[in-house]
This record gives structure tokens, sequence and C-alpha cells, in this order.
């Protein structure tokens, strides 16, 4: 019986032939994850594991401080410097401090840290986002985090996989987010718990690096335990531009079994947007535009749409506009390396024309932590992943999760606008 | 074997995501009793002052969805409760509450059977769960074998260790 690319990882990670759904796994991790949130937690748990001297590698550990930055308060920094001082103690070769790394998900790719087929574990549900690149990645709590810092290896239930199969192209003004919106409607976001999703067909074939990480990035939006791409050229190309290390590109079998099979046509597809207060309440553009969605905060980043791909779009829509007066646009990007390249191609400057509030990297305004925090009775149409009651702060605030493009377009407008006006605008 | 749990239901909906179980504005906390003061505030202002050490929170599906942060069922066993019954639960949510010892049990029968302020009894070693108020009983539904292992081991802790030891 064939594998999917997902259990052929897990049984070479397990030093087996072939491992089938539901069984279980003691896997080796190639590499571990934490942000100072998830690692604080952590190390507290790594310190009580008797007979944990040390980390299993130092290399294999990622440590990125990324939520709460530059830290918000002496209870933020307290985190970060626990994370820091374990990072030194430890000798981790890949720590990032502010200001030198950004938003993990996004960093971690850009750092070479990822390859296709390899086994990846992280202390964030957006660990996922790796599937992008063909590996295994999924995100676990600092219990877990902590035993795989002591044994470079975890427990894991092998998930059976759901194939989701992209036909056709994407229209003018439809991005990848609103592909995986759409998904994310259809599944329901317990309808991928405790199981694989790999994404194929065309679609999936012509799409972006960027693109396939927003897909895979949301992944868990469905409850899943990972969402997989099989890599192809444009992957190796991406990863081999990053790093030397040798790495296996693994591909399902032709008789590979799937729990599900779940064709998507992308062809008609219209910009989407997830009402409150449930990622799945996937609406079409028109359902948002019908009667004016009036908008008090846009905003801009996060390991969904922090990419330099997301800001080019935003600014070609912003150039030499102004955003409208009753709204405040916040964007953060991913990472420096994004900032960097925003600034060197006079994104930046377009945007802060434009009107918007451009902030360091980091996760704040996404899960409410700071920088971009909601008030009671304020409306949010965001790039983000999730739009549960109070995620982005006040539990009366309302989040509309959307692409960059509908993002950009709802600031001109005040309200939640359809991009494809905005973009026959500027001609795009 | 573990002592029979008893409180008072709190019953919920489905999908109760981390984000309500504890805000993100709270998750640079790591005191179990302090992150308790705030459990469930953004689904229920009221919970934390409402809860008495020992109740049981009841909900319908995907209970813990969301976030991966372990905060949330710390804050839920902060808050002194003693088990969560869920029609079903999301994926890291079900791990991290076994790994920090919060009991989590399954059974949409029970859940169906419970309303807010009934009492509760759990036999956790049987998975029985008792509508005291009603007069009914359930059973919820078993561990996967590798799990019930963990758990009789005391944790992922001990496991670890055992694991460490096996190659020293």
């Amino acid at each position: 019986m064939g594998m999917t690319l997902t259990e052929k990882i897990l049984a070479r990670h397990a030093g087996l032939r072939s491992v089938e759904p539901g069984q279980i796994i003691n896997a080796n991790v190639d590499l571990v994850l934490a942000n100072e949130l998830s690692a604080a937690v952590a190390i507290g748990v790594f310190r009580s594991i008797k007979g944990a001297h040390g980390v299993f590698d130092r290399e294999r550990i990622a440590l990125v401080e990324d939520h709460f930055v530059p830290a918000k308060d002496a209870q933020s920094a307290k985190l970060a410097k626990l994370m820091k001082d374990f990072a030194e103690e430890q000798k981790i070769t890949h720590f990032f401090d502010v200001g030198r790394g950004g938003i993990e998900h996004v960093v971690l790719p850009e750092e070479g840290l990822v390859a296709p087929g390899e086994l990846i574990v992280g202390g964030d549900s957006h660990t996922c986002t790796y599937g992008a690149f063909g590996a295994f990645a999924t995100g676990m709590g600092s219990t877990d985090i902590a035993a795989a810092f002591a044994l470079g290896e975890v427990w894991l239930k092998v998930p059976a996989s759901i194939k989701l199969v992209y036909n056709g192209r994407m229209g003018r003004g439809v991005y990848a987010k609103d592909v995986m919106l759409k998904t994310v409607g259809t599944l329901g976001i317990d309808g991928a718990t405790y199981r694989a999703i790999e994404y194929t067909g065309t679609m999936v074939d012509d799409l972006s690096i960027t693109g396939r990480i927003t897909m895979a990035n949301m992944a868990i939006e469905a409850g899943a335990k990972n969402g997989i791409f099989k890599a192809d050229a444009k992957t190796i190309a991406y990863v081999k531009e990053r790093t030397d290390r040798a790495f296996t590109v693994e591909e399902s079998d032709a008789d590979a079994v799937y729990e599900r099979t779940i064709e998507i046509d992308v062809d008609a597809l219209e910009p989407q947007v997830a009402f409150p207060h449930l990622p799945e309440n996937v609406h079409p553009i028109s359902d948002a535009t019908r009667e004016p969605l009036k908008v008090d905060q846009v905003f801009i980043g996060s390991c969904t749409n922090g990419y330099i791909e997301d800001l080019r779009v935003v600014a070609s829509i912003l150039k030499g506009k102004r955003i409208a007066s009753n709204l405040r646009v916040v964007v953060n990007p991913g990472s420096q390396k994004v900032y960097m390249q925003a600034a060197d191609e006079g994104i930046l400057s377009t945007l802060v024309q434009a009107g918007c509030a451009v902030n360091t990297p980091g996760c704040g305004a996404c899960f409410g932590g700071h920088m971009g925090t909601l008030g009671d009775g304020e409306r949010c149409v965001s790039t983000t992943n999730r739009n549960y009651v109070g995620r982005m702060g006040s539990p009366k605030a309302e989040v509309y999760l959307a692409s960059p493009a509908t993002c950009a377009a709802s600031a001109l407008a005040g309200r939640i606008a359809d991009p494809r006006e905005a973009l026959e605008l500027v001609g795009a | 074997m573990e002592a029979e749990l008893r409180g008072k239901a709190h019953r919920y909906g489905k999908n109760v995501d981390t984000d309500v179980i504890i805000p993100g504005k709270y998750c640079n906390i790591i005191d179990p009793v302090e992150l308790g003061k705030h459990a469930l505030e953004g689904l229920d202002p009221e919970f934390s002052k409402a809860v008495r050490a020992g109740d049981v929170i009841v909900a319908e599906t995907n209970f813990g969805c969301g976030s991966s942060r372990e905060v949330a069922p710390i804050a839920i066993k902060g808050a002194g409760v003693s088990a969560v019954v869920a029609k079903s639960f999301a994926r890291i949510f079900y791990r991290n509450a076994l790994n920090i010892g919060l009991p989590i049990f399954e059974s949409e029968e029970a859940v169906d059977g419970i309303a807010s302020g009934d009492e509760v009894t759990i036999e956790p070693a049987t998975g029985t769960i008792r509508n005291v108020t009603k007069g009914t009983s359930y059973r919820a539904a078993a561990f996967p074998p590798f799990m019930q292992q963990l758990i009789d081991a005391g944790g992922l802790q001990p496991y670890v260790e055992r694991r460490l030891a096996e190659r020293a």
C-alpha cells in the first residue's frame, strides 16, 4: 500500500519502512522552535526533567523573540530575558533577539532553517507554516517542546490525510489567502482535526512560495495537525539559496490512501472574507460590501501575510493615495529582512505617505498582545489568521479576515471593499 | 488511584477557543493562580468569581481550538477546575491538558445530560461521570492505549526521564 507525503516523512524520522494512520511513533526532529512565551514555560519544564543536562543539539533549536516585542512591560521583558539567558547558557546557535529576526515563521524559512522532508515541531500553533516547503511541521505546547529540547524526538500519532485538489487559476484580485479562507470555510474549524491536509492541483503548481506559506499557515484553522505541499523546483531553488544542508524530497505515492478528497475550483472564486467570530465563517466579498461595513483599523502583517509579496500588493494599491480619514492602518512587516526589502523598494515610503503606521516586525497585534490592540465596538479588517472573540483585543471588537489586497482597498474606502475595484483604478 | 473529582458544572457551547480561555494579553503570565484569575475571561467574565475548587467545565465540540498556548489548560487548572468534559477536544489542547495534568474526558452523552449548576462527580480511573443532581451516569471514551500508558506513568515528564535513562 502506498504512503502519503506526510506518512513518508514520519516513517523516515521514526526509522520505519512504513507507517499508517493511527499508529503511534517516536520520531526524530530536525528542528525545535519556541518563542519567548512558549519557551518561558518550556524552559521551566526542561529544568525539572531529571537527567536532562543539556539540549539534544544546540544547532537544531530555534528561539525567536516575537510575541511581545519590543517588550511591552517588565513581565514580558522577564520572559524574553529568560529565553535569552537559556540560549546563552545552552549555546543555542539560532537565537533571534528583537531587531535580528522578526516573526518566527517568517524568519525560519528566510534563514534556511526549513527544508523539504524535514520534521519540525514548534511551540506555536502556526508551526504548520513549514508545510509550504514539503516539511512535516506541527505546533505543540511547552511541555512537549521541553521534551523535544531534551530528547530530540517526539511521540506522534500518524494522521490520516485529506487531499485538497485546487483546479483552475485565480482571477484578478484573488490570492492564496482567499483560496485558504474558502478552504477553512469548506472544511470547518474542526474539519481536519487530527488530520494532515495535502494541497495539490494545478493552481498549487502555479502558486508562489509566499502563497503556499499563507495556505500552509492556516491549516491549523481547520484543526489540522499539519498542512503540506510537495516540494517542487521553486521550493528547491528557494531552499538552496539559503542552505547547503542536504535534504530529501518526498512525494505521495500514486496509490497513497486519503481519508477524503475535496476538489476546489478557483476559476470562479471571488475574494473571500471571514466574518466574526470564527475563521470558518467565510463569505464572498459581495456579502461584505452590500451594506457598508465601516472599519476602524486595518491590519497588514502576521505569519500569514507579512511577506514582501504581500506588502508589494498593498503598496501598489495605496501608492499616491491617502487612507480614509475614519480609520488607522497598522502595518507590521514580517521580519527584519522583509522590512529592509520594503525599505529598499520604496514600499515603506509609500505606506507612510498614505498614512499607515509602520511598526517593527512582531506578532503583537494579531493575538491582542500590543501594537494595534482593538477597543470596545471597533471593527478591524486584517490579513491575520484568527478572528475569535477578543483575539485582537476587546471581546467587544470585531475582526474580519481577508487578503492584503482586500485590506488595502478597505483602507482607501473606509469600509470593507472589493480589491478588484481598487486594482482596476491602479491598472495593476 | 486518583481520588474522585467533584464539583458544579459550568456549561459552555462549541469551539471554546484558547483566545477566550486565556486572552493573549495575559500570555506573558506564567503563575497558574494568577492565570486562573483570568480563565475563560473572554467568554464568561463572571467565571473566575463563580468557580469553586473541584468544579467541572462541560462543553460541546472542539474545546480548546486555536493557539498552542499551554497557559490555556494551566489557567483552567489554576482556577481550581478539576476536569473538563467535552464532546471533543482540539488536538494541541488535548496534548497540553494531559501534559500539565488537567483531567479531560470525552463523552457526548454526558455533555448532553449535564446543565450548568448540576453537581458532577468523575472517577478518573474508570471514566465514570455522574450527574448527582439528575441521578444519571455516563462513561467517557477510553484514552488510546499509548495515552493511558503516559497517564499511568504520571505524565510526559516521567516518560522523558525514562527515555533519557535508557540512553545514558
